[in-house]
């Protein structure tokens, strides 16, 4: 399966109404993730973080695609 | 001095309460004819209620204040008299551009389907919907508007709230069966009951200007994150009546706002923005902060809260007004059958906690706006620059970007007044949900949906074709209008025919009612006063749509 682009987030269970409120969902969680931590701190949870959401995928292919989409531009 | 508009200076007139022995008391009084005071005045004297509107000043906002009302808003304003007038002078516009930098990295339409009456959002100074609220107010007799009455005590007993009132004339006492304090986000009511409300603070300071100009910007909101002529913070352009256009810059909290204010700080500002040719005047300036905070609930006994007196957001995504307009819309109907001794007491507290729960998605809503556009860390700032440079090619990045998600009406999904589906639907129009528009003809006149229901309950049962309805069932209609609390029902059909009993037939010739409630021959919706679904069914059942009827009005047992 090819890296996914279009819009993908959701909660099992939860009836969205508006098409932005998925996304902002995750996007509150992750600010929160972050929240009181020094920029050092922060930067060792992203490592993590890309790090276990990349175990779960698991398909290398995507893997690179998301990270050489990542380093476009940089 | 504005350049476009002149204050209003309205009469005051001697209360007549004023030198009399006794205290008079009335059922029911406004404090506050801001957009929300104003639009519950009238809205209760529409559904019958006599009702005093106290105010401590005599003209309408100083400054256009308030500018986006959103398409949910004007359709309450359609309600209440005044949608035409406000849409007339307004500046109707769907289409929101999002520039990060140099360029455009994401737009959005409000209002991306057809037929519907009202536009996703309008912009109008907020002067001009007082004007036009207060012309309405004066064309009601059960509406008593009092300019220069400001209230300076109130205390509240069991069947009511006294409060003392001073005039230019002199002072006067006044006794409530019932308050409504829309008075604004310092409202005096609410400090003199000793009432807080409990939120967060948020530390940046913003510059509001608006500038007269001949333009050529289309009628469309454009953000700016961290661009050229404003680096490191974020602008916002609206195009207002009059060609004045409302731009708002983000300073950060360090900047002093007395210094931020005076046009040698303020007109290189908005050089830089729109180049050094551009002739423009400055009209209004102001520098603001803001907080998202709300009271633990809006009734107190007799005492209601609404609007900035009860919860207040950051302006971004136009969800004050809005949401204020949307509390007085929420509470009429009911304060109207509770004061006609239809419906318990217990039914306003269905309003507290109906816009307890509006305002708390307002206010996240608007707090994760304010979190993406003037992130707080390192990390924050590089997680939205990194969202902001993905949108320009991936479509799930700009559904991240966030530059306010504008007003829309709340899904009250969880209010106890919802009787819960029992059979299968698709779509939207759940119990609780706000109704969408759609356009109909009646007797071969074209009409919008909206302008025909609210104001009172109706039945919409769907039928194959109205001259078919059985004599007996269309009777059954009839008696429920007949009730205590009366019920309209209209029917519903894909085509013209004369029904029995002179019952209304609604023809949805374009197929978007049945589009859009997922309705079909035999489905019934209960509609509440305020527009809102409240139960519906795949077949028409009297008994179910009395019980849901008494649930919607707190009277079953």
């Amino acid at each position: 399966m090819p890296l996914i682009l279009t819009p993908n987030f959701n909660e099992p269970g939860k009836r969205y109404f508006r098409a932005f409120s998925p996304g902002d969902d995750f996007y509150e969680a992750l600010i929160e993730t972050h929240r009181d931590l020094s920029d050092v701190q922060s930067a060792l949870v992203n490592a993590k973080l890309v790090l276990l959401l990349s175990n779960h995928i698991g398909d290398i292919g995507v893997l690179r695609e998301a990270m050489k989409i990542a380093r476009e531009g940089v | 001095m504005l350049k476009t508009y002149s204050w209003p200076r309205y009469a005051t007139r001697r209360a007549p309460e004023i030198g009399q022995a006794g205290v008079r008391r009335v059922p029911l009084v406004v404090v506050g004819a801001g957009p929300v005071g104003l639009s519950a005045a009238i809205d209760a004297a529409l559904h019958g209620l006599p009702v005093v509107l106290l105010d401590d000043d005599d003209t309408v906002s100083v400054g256009s204040r308030g500018v986006c009302y959103a398409k949910r808003t004007l359709e309450i304003l359609d309600r209440i008299g005044v949608g035409d007038a406000c849409v007339t002078r307004g500046v109707s516009w769907n289409v929101g551009r999002t520039f990060f930098r140099e360029d455009e990295v994401y737009h959005f339409n409000l209002l991306p389907q057809p037929d519907h009456k009202r536009p996703g959002m309008i912009n109008l100074q907020q002067y001009y919907l007082e004007e036009f609220l207060v012309r309405r107010a004066g064309e009601l007799p059960d509406l008593d508007l009092r300019f220069r009455n400001r209230v300076v005590s109130v205390s509240p007993a069991g069947s009511g709230a006294t409060l003392q009132v001073e005039t230019p004339d002199g002072a006067y006492a006044l006794t409530a069966g019932w308050l409504i304090v829309a008075d604004g986000a310092r409202s005096a009511i609410r400090g003199m009951l000793n009432l807080d409300r409990e939120g967060r603070v948020f530390l940046d300071r913003f510059l509001i200007a608006d500038v007269v100009m001949k333009a050529d910007f289309p009628a469309e909101r454009w953000f700016w994150f961290d661009p050229p002529f404003h680096p490191g913070q974020s602008v916002l352009l609206h195009r207002q009546a009059d060609n004045v256009y409302r731009i708002d810059f983000q300073l950060g909290w360090q900047a002093d706002p007395e210094e931020e204010k005076k046009p040698e700080k303020v007109i290189p500002r908005i050089k830089a923005m729109l180049g050094a040719d551009r002739e423009f005047d400055l009209e209004w300036v102001s520098v603001y902060t803001f907080q998202c905070r709300r009271m633990q609930q809006f009734r107190h006994g007799r005492v209601l809260f609404a609007g900035d007196a009860a919860h207040q957001v950051s302006p971004f995504g136009a969800r004050g007004a809005n949401s204020g307009i949307q509390d007085s819309d929420n509470l009429c109907w009911k304060l109207r059958l509770v004061l006609d001794g239809k419906a318990p007491e217990s039914l306003l507290d269905s309003y507290s906690g109906e816009r307890v729960f509006a305002a708390d998605e307002n206010i996240m809503n608007s707090t994760r706006s304010t979190d993406f556009i003037t992130p707080k860390s390192r990390t924050s700032l590089n997680f939205r620059n990194a969202v902001l440079t993905l949108a320009r090619d991936h479509a799930f990045a700009r559904a991240l970007v966030n530059s306010g998600r504008l007003s829309v009406p709340s899904f009250l999904t969880g209010s106890r007044l919802n009787t819960p589906d029992s059979d299968a639907f698709a779509g939207d129009m759940v119990p609780g949900a706000a109704m969408d528009d759609a356009p109909m003809q009646e007797d071969g006149t074209d009409f919008w949906l909206l302008d025909r229901a609210g104001g009172r309950f109706m039945a919409l049962v769907h039928v194959a074709d109205p001259a078919a309805v059985d004599a007996g069932l269309a009777r059954k209609f009839k008696t429920l209008a007949s009730g205590p609390i009366p019920l309209e029902v209209a029917l519903v059909a894909a085509k013209p025919g004369r029904a029995p009993e002179g019952l209304r037939v609604f023809v949805d010739g374009k197929g978007r009612f049945a589009e859009r409630y997922d309705s079909a021959p035999g489905t019934v919706y209960l509609i509440r006063p305020d527009q809102h679904v409240a139960a519906r069914w795949r077949v028409f059942d009297a008994s179910r749509v009395n019980e849901a009827l008494a649930r919607a009005t707190c009277n079953s047992h």
